[in-house]
């Protein structure tokens, strides 16, 4: 399988990478090499074979539904390029 | 006298328990030569306050006779391991100023065992990398070179900085991160010994994740047994992090000696890859007879789903990837770049925070998560991930103990060598060692010859789970055979 240009430009959308149009093509160039080099998997069939979903084997271990962990907003905010009465700052979003 | 920096830390322990010395004067000796080799681009923050700090605390403990396992002991840290109020970067533009207010569970019990923290060492951006030259700070060199020859030879990666700093002695041992190979082949290019644990060993908590289902923490040292010293503090059940095993972590060092006599070890036949060169086949027949000798039993094995190996890494750790790195937006923390809307701000901010060998695994990973292809890429290789697990069930069912490898197809390579070509070149470097990520086993890499120009080669040694015991006695029966691969040209500090 290879990607078109205007695959890329929608991928790259859905990753939230600004791609200008003079970068699609080699970005097309360098994921098509990838696509074919993982191509190799179409030879073989694993219609009967289940998905790995946990690499050692073993059950989700829980915890007491309760507060933990906190309770210093202005440590997670120390890092934030824009922060502003004890929240981050976004551009404003109107829907 | 042997340099206090070029001591093992095995030695070092032993010198600091003797009062030969004090951490303070090993702590001092190992920044000196930091300053020195400045041009191999190891280090990303130097940390000598602090380090001498926790030196001096040091020398407290140890005066008062409660000195812990790590006591003075020098220490680098590989850029992905938050450190508190310590900048980490992951190497990355996008995390450019960031100062973690914590400190990740592997270096807090680092220094909860009484190590002292030089600084931290490059990787490959966000680990992603096979040479360590996609580093935001610029390639890190290799203290090795080829007889003969100046030109800067890369250090592999993904923790290049941290197999140069140990093999230029510029600390007394380090932390890496392996997800594909990125502890053992570094270690394979600088004639140092790194072991990638079984997945679960160690927390990963405060590491920077790039593919939570691969990562693993890990030693690089200058001897089998410094690797198992810094390995049982850095191992051990977190409640931090949910894929943590609870289960007691041994005494690593009481392995390294043991014999291996009647333990079988598979060759298996599937990694003799076509245009393998003559030097790596005969290294690979040498650590055999180096087992045999030491009384192991060499048994042919074959592990058949091997060659969609990489493949299947190159779907699973970019999908994994994709959605860990979705978290860099320029809300939380790094660099903004300001846009029309919210999208427009995230889309250039991670335009210009990411470099292009991440921005190339994001696309192919958020590709192979759209929808439509799914089921085609991702399923898919989740289930042959299945088969590359029951490859390795199957041949430990049958007795084997662990299995011989190769760690890398070729030595060390020249800097801009690999990274001008195609990306898939580059990702062929991980062709011994990504076999054990996708099946979540302990592997370790141990020098055990020279190629043709002198640089040293490495042979990787996988294991059952869990047993990274058995890993410790056959690589201490290559050391035994084959000696330590010490840098002696110290051309950077003249």
């Amino acid at each position: 399988m290879s990607v078109d240009l205007g695959t890329v430009r929608r991928v790259a959308h859905l990753a939230r990478l600004a791609v200008s149009e003079d970068e699609l093509p080699a970005l097309q160039g360098e994921l098509n090499a990838i696509l074919a080099f993982v191509e190799q998997l179409s030879a073989i069939d694993v219609s009967s074979i289940e998905p790995m979903t946990s690499v050692v084997p073993m059950s989700l271990p829980l915890r007491e539904d309760v507060v933990s962990d906190g309770h210093y907003p202005d440590k997670i905010l120390a890092n934030a390029p824009e922060a502003e009465g004890g929240f981050f700052t976004v551009p404003k979003v109107v829907e | 006298m042997t340099a206090l920096n070029q001591l093992t830390l095995t030695q070092a322990r032993e010198g600091l328990a003797q009062r030969e010395f004090t951490a303070v004067e090993l702590t001092q000796a190992y920044l000196t030569a930091m300053e020195d080799a400045r041009a191999l681009n190891a280090f990303t923050v130097e940390t000598p306050d602090q380090a001498l700090a926790m030196a001096a605390r040091a020398d407290e403990r140890i005066a008062s006779g409660e000195a812990g396992p790590l006591e003075g002991l020098p220490i680098g840290v590989k850029d992905m391991f938050a450190t508190d109020g310590v900048a980490t970067t992951a190497c990355s533009n996008i995390l450019k100023g960031f100062v973690p207010p914590y400190e990740s569970t592997v270096t807090s019990q680092l220094w909860r065992d009484g190590a002292v923290m030089l600084g931290k060492l490059a990787n490959d951006e966000f680990a992603m990398g096979s040479s360590t030259e996609t580093s935001a700070f610029g390639p890190v060199v290799s203290p090795w070179r080829r007889e003969g020859d100046t030109a800067p030879l890369v250090p592999g990666g993904s923790s290049g900085g941290s197999a140069a700093a140990v093999a230029a002695f510029l600390c007394g041992a380090a932390t890496g991160t392996d997800s594909g190979g990125s502890i053992r082949q570094p270690a394979a290019f600088t004639g140092t010994v790194g072991i990638k644990p079984t997945y679960g060993r160690c927390s990963r908590w405060g590491i920077i994740a790039y593919a939570s289902s691969l990562d693993q923490a890990g030693p690089f040292a200058r001897s089998v047994n410094d690797a198992a010293i810094l390995l049982r503090s850095m191992a051990g059940f977190d409640p931090k992090d949910s894929t943590s095993v609870n289960m007691r972590v041994p005494d690593y060092e009481d392995a390294v000696g043991a014999s291996v006599r009647g333990k079988r070890i598979g060759i298996p036949r599937e990694y003799r890859v076509e245009g393998m060169s003559q030097e790596i086949c005969e290294l690979w027949e040498q650590g055999a007879g180096m087992l045999r000798d030491a009384g192991a039993e060499i048994v042919d094995i074959t592990l058949p789903h091997t060659k969609y190996a990489l493949p299947t890494y190159y779907i699973v750790a970019p999908a994994e990837a994709s959605s860990n790195l979705a978290r860099y937006d320029g809300v939380r923390y790094g660099e903004r770049v300001p846009g029309k809307d919210i999208i427009d701000m995230y889309e250039r901010t991670r335009a210009a925070g990411f470099g292009p060998e991440v921005k190339r695994r994001i696309m192919i990973g958020t590709y192979v998560l759209s929808a439509g292809y799914y089921d085609a890429y991702y399923l898919k290789a989740q289930k042959v991930r299945t088969l590359i697990k029951r490859d390795f069930d199957d041949v430990f069912a049958q007795g084997v103990d662990a299995i011989l490898t190769p760690a890398t197809p070729s030595p060390a390579f020249a800097i801009g060598e690999k990274s001008a070509a195609d990306p898939v070149e580059m990702y062929l470097q991980d062709v011994f060692t990504v076999t054990v990520n996708l099946a979540g086993l302990p592997a370790i890499s141990v020098p055990a010859g020279y190629s043709a120009d002198g640089l040293p080669l490495g042979l990787q040694l996988i294991g059952r789970p869990f047993q990274e015991e058995t890993l410790f006695s056959l690589a201490q029966a290559v050391e035994d055979s084959a000696g330590r691969f010490p840098v002696e040209d110290f051309w950077w500090s003249r």
